[in-house]
């Protein structure tokens, strides 16, 4: 029997989410943090330990007036929040601090911030972006050809990823999109990088998120029902430069990640009640499914074109709606781990029933680093 | 087309670009790894740590890896335009656009040979893949 070590306490995403134009990237991480203090009866005095990315972690502590022992600012995409929730666990662990707080916020649409959160790559910008790639629809995409003619990935099962996540979000009244979709809705919405359309891209959001983790044993003190983490979860990186990827049929980072999460929590696929894979684009889910092992190589789009990942089915996943349908505000792993925490808390909207483990798996930048926790709503296994 | 953005070149890809000035595809290779070659360059081996590596000049041969047509904008480009991956007989992949090739996914075939051309860009010649002319490469 093995009892756990580190909970989550406190989990709130900003007032508001979506269109947030009176509010800056500065503003948003302070409401969302704001919010998850508010809800396990914390103050900024209680907090020794900050992590963020996309943002400078003192600016925040400042701004919210926090003295930090313990800071954490790294920073590899929209899945650094879950590699937070790692660093943090070992942090708390090992006693650098006690209670870590860790916020995001980005004004992705009403653009009020000085800077995008993600470190320019030099071999990036030397090698790929001159030859026109600028915005993620026409980069994150480029390896999905390859998968579709080495493993018969089709661009049908590609559109009803956006279709069975929506079938999700119509369970969120926070969520940005709730009218049912159509294969064909997706297929013939406007061309964006062939062969995506824009129903198979994220949406553009203003928004953010906070977490609060303790100890577990000082968690049963809190006034908010606990999450715990099984295991230490996982982390890789591959590199900002897709050209580069080893394959472009599946990612080293998801793979090493997985890996690592599903070992340290002792955990088989069967036990994972709910999943949350970051879908920042269409073609990530399917990567995810067949890099973390849900199904085998080339399996993954039959999977969810078949419905086995839609409300009711076998495998739920990214029950919020996701990127496509829910918001995504650039860095969006944020989302994936508040929607995992809910499941686990038993609040969310759209509720799993008795599910009591959750695995949630990120992308950073384009399938440049990954990361990936589990959480449980046991203290002990 | 001189509006389209030009590399920063750093010390260790001068060589690269002055090479692509006079018409060649310059790689590093690594010679521990039996002269296997890596891109993009560096002045060691990604695969060994080896600081023994060579400069080769790579074939101009290869073959369409994968490929987007891109929608949307960018300096110098007029959308729909092709961003694609050749993967170079060397074994590398690198990232180029197709040049004298409509931008339509009838005329791009995954692992259609393509061949080395160079698109002029300011002073610098950027290299860039075209359909090979008489099919295989």
């Amino acid at each position: 029997m093995s009892k756990a070590a580190i909970a989550i306490v406190g989990a709130a995403e900003t007032t508001r989410m979506g269109k947030v134009p009176e509010l800056s990237q500065t503003g948003l991480h302070a409401d969302a943090a704001l919010n998850a203090m508010a809800e396990c009866g914390l103050t900024p005095a209680d907090i020794d330990g900050i992590a963020t990315a996309g943002h400078d972690a003192a600016e925040i502590a400042q701004y919210l007036g926090i003295t930090p022992t313990w800071l954490d600012s790294t920073s590899v995409g929209g899945c650094s929040f879950i590699l937070h929730v790692r660093h943090a666990a070992a942090a708390i662990a090992t006693g650098l601090c006690k209670t870590v707080l860790i916020t995001h916020g980005e004004s992705g649409r009403s653009n009020n911030r000085a800077h995008r959160p993600l470190f320019p790559s030099m071999q990036q910008q030397e090698f790929e972006s001159i030859y026109g790639p600028l915005f993620p629809p026409a980069r994150f995409t480029l390896p999905v050809m390859r998968k579709m003619k080495d493993d018969g990935l089709t661009i049908e099962q590609l559109a009803m990823v956006a279709v069975v996540q929506r079938e999700w979000a119509a369970f969120h009244p926070r969520a940005t999109s709730h009218d049912p979709l159509t294969l064909d809705d997706v297929l013939s919405s406007k061309m964006i990088a062939w062969p995506f359309t824009k129903l198979m891209c994220c949406l553009v959001s203003d928004g953010g998120g906070a977490l609060i983790l303790t100890s577990a044993e000082r968690a049963k003190d809190f006034p908010t029902k606990p999450v715990y983490l099984r295991g230490m979860g996982g982390e890789s990186c591959e590199g900002p430069m897709i050209s580069q990827m080893e394959d472009f049929t599946t990612s080293k980072a998801f793979r090493v990640s997985g890996k690592a999460a599903f070992e340290s929590a002792g955990i088989l696929h069967s036990d994972v009640d709910h999943l949350m894979l970051y879908d920042a684009f269409a073609h990530l889910p399917v990567y995810g499914l067949e890099d973390l092992g849900f199904v085998g190589k080339g399996e993954g789009g039959a999977f969810i074109a078949e419905g086995r990942t839609r409300p009711g089915a076998e495998l739920p996943l990214n029950t919020n709606g996701g990127g496509l349908s829910y918001m995504h505000s650039g860095m969006y792993g944020m989302f994936a781990l508040q929607e995992g925490v809910r499941q686990m808390r038993g609040t969310s909207p759209a509720q799993v029933k008795d599910a009591k483990l959750s695995v949630v798996h990120g992308v950073g930048g384009m399938f440049s680093g990954a990361a990936t926790a589990v959480l449980t709503s046991e203290d002990q296994w | 087309m001189s509006d389209r953005t030009q590399p920063t070149i750093y010390p260790e890809t001068q060589f690269y670009w002055e090479g692509a000035k006079q018409g060649k595809l310059l790689l590093n290779a690594c010679t521990p790894c039996g002269n296997k070659p890596f891109f993009p360059p560096r002045p060691f081996c990604p695969h060994c740590g080896s600081r023994e590596v060579t400069v080769m000049q790579a074939s101009g041969r290869g073959a369409l890896h994968s490929f987007v047509i891109s929608h949307l904008p960018a300096p110098g480009y007029e959308p729909p335009f092709t961003v694609a991956v050749v993967m170079l007989e060397e074994g590398v992949k690198m990232l180029t656009n197709i040049m004298n090739c409509p931008p339509d996914p009838d005329h791009l075939e995954l692992d259609m040979p393509l061949e080395l051309t160079f698109e002029t860009r300011g002073d610098l010649k950027i290299p860039q893949f075209q359909p090979a002319k008489g099919g295989a490469a």
